[in-house]
């Protein structure tokens, strides 16, 4: 491995494999432990490789049954994979249990595959930055396409168009109303949808109903989303949903969409992590308390103490 | 700037080895250490011991629980161990729970388990040593 013998000892046993370092590094990223930050910047040049692929949808849909498809599916045709599942904390007692792993089942010997589950922890900036930071950890493992699954509502789902290259909404049959519900959201952030459980009936409706959607809305950035249907017990239209995920990445990578993209990510990465820290600063600025003092005693409206408090932290010059 | 130290969530793995299909022990466990703030990933039933220690591995946890309730305790949680040795992981605490009696109990503890919990064990407990078992005794 070509200029390794540098890095620190933490990076150089991520980029040789090893998977204890690789995964402590990923607590280390949850943490927000700045110890590792030297390790993370080493790494950094050997990222932005991977094929991110976000898998999204609402609970119970399959998601994690459609990604352990998918990872037999890209281990047959020799890829390898990493699995990000996120999962969100309890707002009571910050804990949770991440139960992703059930249904992703594979070779334990098979050093191909690396499966971490991740707690969303109502982290400022989202789950975004964690995610992000995480998936550049796989990708300087070296895993060719890492797939990040989230639960699609709130918040989360917009986000993972931050993060992954590709998003993948995977819906089921009958969701109804719903569909009328989550236009604004889900509907749109989709390259392409998976109608999953396509076994039961009303799949067909489903898929005729994004279809139209998908034609009538005007194509993102010249692309039209694709609508696959997939089962997965038994296994059916796997090979067709990996079909339309790679024929995204192509056509990202055909008109130089990808890298436009990339820097679009990458500039929002970048302006969230320095709004995190003003808004540190903020909370601990002197003026900011007699400010709340007079909000709350009806003498000043928020919006007002704001852009006071904004034009003395940043004098427009 | 001043930042806030806060404990990162304690993270453990619960696993159920073996082909005994009776989870509902482990599901309630992995219920209360969530209750208790800490991020519980929880692996489910019939794992090898291969996979669970996989599991321990990726998931970077502070440690590892097992439910076994097939009897079978003695084939499988020695063999988790030993796995765990091999990876050089073998600083991850295992504890266990289920059926086990006490001579197996004893036996399983000197090869390392830390701690082990029978059918009367309270949640409390169970929290409170798999906190200890972090590292965590606030």
């Amino acid at each position: 491995m070509k200029g390794t013998a540098r890095l620190p000892k933490a990076a150089r046993d991520v980029r040789r494999g090893d998977r204890r370092a690789l995964a402590r590094l990923i607590t280390a990223v949850e943490n927000g432990d700045r110890s590792a930050e030297p390790t993370l910047r080493a790494l950094y040049p050997f990222t932005g490789r991977a094929h991110v692929i976000g898998i999204t949808g609402p609970l119970g849909v399959g998601k994690s049954s459609v990604i352990n498809e998918l990872i037999a599916h890209l281990r047959g045709l020799g890829r390898t994979v990493a699995v990000l599942a996120v999962d969100p904390s309890s707002p009571f007692s910050g804990g949770s249990v991440l139960g992703d792993r059930i249904r992703l089942d594979r070779a334990p010997e098979d050093s191909g595959v690396f499966i971490r589950s991740m707690a969303s922890r109502g982290h400022a900036g989202g789950v975004a930055i964690a995610t992000r930071a995480s998936v550049r950890l796989l990708e300087a493992a070296g895993f060719e396409i890492v797939l990040v699954e989230t639960v699609g509502s709130g918040q989360v789902d917009v986000e993972i168009r931050d993060v992954a290259t590709t998003s993948v909404v995977v819906l089921v049959p009958h969701l109804g109303d719903e569909v009328q519900t989550m236009k604004a959201g889900l509907f749109e952030i989709a390259d392409v949808f998976c109608v999953n459980k396509s076994d039961l009936p009303g799949a067909e409706r489903a898929e005729k109903h994004l279809t139209d959607l998908a034609g009538t809305g005007r194509p993102r950035d010249g692309w039209t989303a694709r609508i696959v249907a997939t089962s997965t017990s038994p296994p059916r239209g796997i090979d067709w949903l990996w079909e339309a995920i790679a024929a995204h990445e192509a056509f990202l990578d055909a008109g130089g969409r990808r890298s436009e993209e990339e820097r679009r990510r990458l500039a929002k990465e970048i302006a969230g992590r320095v709004r995190d820290r003003v808004g540190e600063r903020i909370l601990e600025d002197p003026a900011l308390r007699g400010l709340v003092d007079r909000v709350l005693a009806r003498t000043l409206d928020p919006e007002t103490a704001a852009r006071k408090l904004y034009a003395e932290r940043f004098p427009s010059r | 700037m001043v930042r806030q130290v806060k404990q990162p969530p304690i993270r453990v793995l619960i696993a159920k080895p073996g082909l005994d299909g009776h989870d509902r022990g482990a599901k309630i466990v992995a219920r209360a250490l969530r209750d208790a703030g800490m991020e519980v990933i929880y692996a489910g039933l019939r794992q090898t011991p291969e996979a669970i220690v996989q599991a321990a591995i990726e998931e970077d946890v502070d440690l590892v629980g097992v439910s076994i309730l097939s009897g079978a305790h003695m084939a499988l949680i020695p063999r988790i161990v030993q796995l765990l040795k091999k990876e050089k992981a073998s600083d991850i605490p295992v504890f266990a729970g289920g059926i086990i009696p006490d001579e197996d109990a004893r036996r399983l503890k000197k090869l390392g388990v830390r701690a082990i919990f029978g059918p009367g064990a309270s949640l409390e407990e169970i929290v409170t040593t798999a906190r200890t078992l972090a590292g965590r005794s606030t």
